[in-house]
């Protein structure tokens, strides 16, 4: 496997990172890089780290870094992940940092106490932090419940002053969106598992309008909201397929939200290296407060009830006239 | 009346599905089934997710309808929380008949 750093890597540029990507030696993973500057999302960060989880970090190999801001890598602890040590040495209690270094979450009690831990952090104020523990939260909560990945969920995030904005990425290495969809949904290819999984009350654990006890199958949705409405990217990638959320015009200030992820402006691609997992990336810009989210959640109830209640419209039985 | 005080296992920001499946089946089922109230107090709670709202509530409105409606009290939830908890009653009502179709 092979990857590319370059100096742009966000998720706006996505493709370009893909265009990068090799998956055509599967046991070793080798990261080259900008040789002048580095430039990542921690989406990019969280994959690359679960490809050398894949591999294992005895067969992940890097060029060396000549980039001057390639420093940031050791800070987010990506290092932690390859066979080599890091080439930077960096007085790692600095408090300046409003990052999540890369961080492994293998069950619920990691999560709640990475939930705990984060917000500190990051060095936010309280009131905008809700967004981030409720992305982050269902999240990993969907690696751990429908991934079936060995090596749990691996996340990462920035704060970013100049956007005001915290991007954050969480990935795995298990069975993918469309095994996951497969057992009571049969999607066609990868991109129709990513938007069924999108859809509000489809869940891969059953057939049944209202999910089961434990699942309703509204998680992707309610995430894919709260970034449709704060004019943010989201980006799936899972097997060959990445589905993109793309930002509406800003001149629209009441988006309205859909629950068919067709209807959202968006970029999809079913024709990308097959990756064996699932990546989901987010930006949330943190210009809200709490009473905004309050509205959202609002918000997501009524589009979400809608869209149960057209999909039950579509099994009425009709009479039958002579 | 028995009581679930949900910061106290779950914290601040309740999303651990696990306390809400032990908190389901512990306490809400079998008072349900008694038709007896339950109360689930917010205090100190700032967030919680769909996730975890669906896990505690969503069977208890399956299996017992209207009853659980009548039995099941929030008390201290602030907005975010309350919206969350009206998304799960507002779609499993909506699915109510679904659940029905299935069964047979």
């Amino acid at each position: 496997m092979e990857l590319y750093l370059s100096t742009s890597d966000y998720l706006r540029n996505f493709d370009r990172f893909i265009g990068g990507l090799s998956f055509a030696d599967p046991q070793k993973l080798h990261i080259a890089s900008h040789p002048k500057w580095i430039n990542v999302h921690p989406a990019v960060l969280a994959f690359t780290a679960t490809l050398a989880l894949t591999v294992g970090r005895e067969h992940v190999e890097f060029d060396d870094f000549t980039a001057s801001s390639a420093h940031y890598l050791d800070r987010m602890g990506l290092f932690n992940f390859t066979k080599n040590k890091s080439p930077y040495q960096i007085a790692h209690n600095e408090p300046a940092g409003k990052f999540i270094p890369l961080t492994i979450i293998k069950n619920s009690t990691d999560q709640s106490q990475f939930i705990t831990d984060m917000i500190p952090l990051l060095h936010l104020p309280p009131e905008k932090t809700d967004p981030i523990k409720y992305t982050i939260g269902e999240l990993v909560r969907n690696v751990l419940e429908h991934s079936y990945s060995s090596s749990g969920a691996v996340v990462a995030a920035q704060y970013y002053k100049k956007t005001n904005t915290v991007r954050i990425g969480i990935c795995d290495n298990g069975i993918g969106i469309r095994q996951s969809m497969n057992k009571f949904w049969h999607p066609k290819d990868d991109i129709d598992a990513i938007k069924l999984a999108l859809m509000p009350g489809i869940s891969g654990t059953t057939h049944r309008e209202g999910g089961t006890e434990d699942n309703a199958g509204a998680g992707l949705y309610f995430i894919k909201s709260i970034a449709q409405v704060a004019r943010n990217y989201f980006l799936i990638y899972s097997g060959s397929a990445i589905y993109k959320l793309l930002l509406h015009d800003k001149r629209i200030k009441n988006a309205r939200l859909h629950p068919d992820p067709n209807d959202e402006k968006h970029s999809e691609r079913n024709n990308a290296p097959d990756f064996h997992g699932t990546l989901v990336a987010i930006d949330i810009t943190l210009d809200s407060d709490a009473r905004d989210f309050e509205k959202l959640m609002g918000d997501i109830r009524e589009s979400y009830t809608l869209a149960v209640r057209e999909r039950k419209k579509l099994k009425y039985r009709e009479p039958r006239f002579a | 009346m028995k009581k679930i005080i949900v910061y106290q296992d779950a914290g601040e920001f309740a999303e651990n599905k696990d306390v809400a499946k032990r908190w389901r089946e512990e306490i809400i089922l079998p008072e349900l089934a008694k038709n007896k109230e339950v109360e689930v107090d917010f205090i100190n709670v700032t967030g919680v997710t769909q996730s975890f709202v669906h896990a505690l509530l969503a069977e208890a409105i399956r299996r017992y309808g209207d009853s659980a409606f009548d039995n099941l009290i929030f008390s201290n939830a602030n907005g975010v929380v309350r919206e969350i908890i009206r998304t799960v009653y507002h779609y499993m009502q909506e699915s109510l008949g679904d659940a029905e179709e299935n069964k047979l």
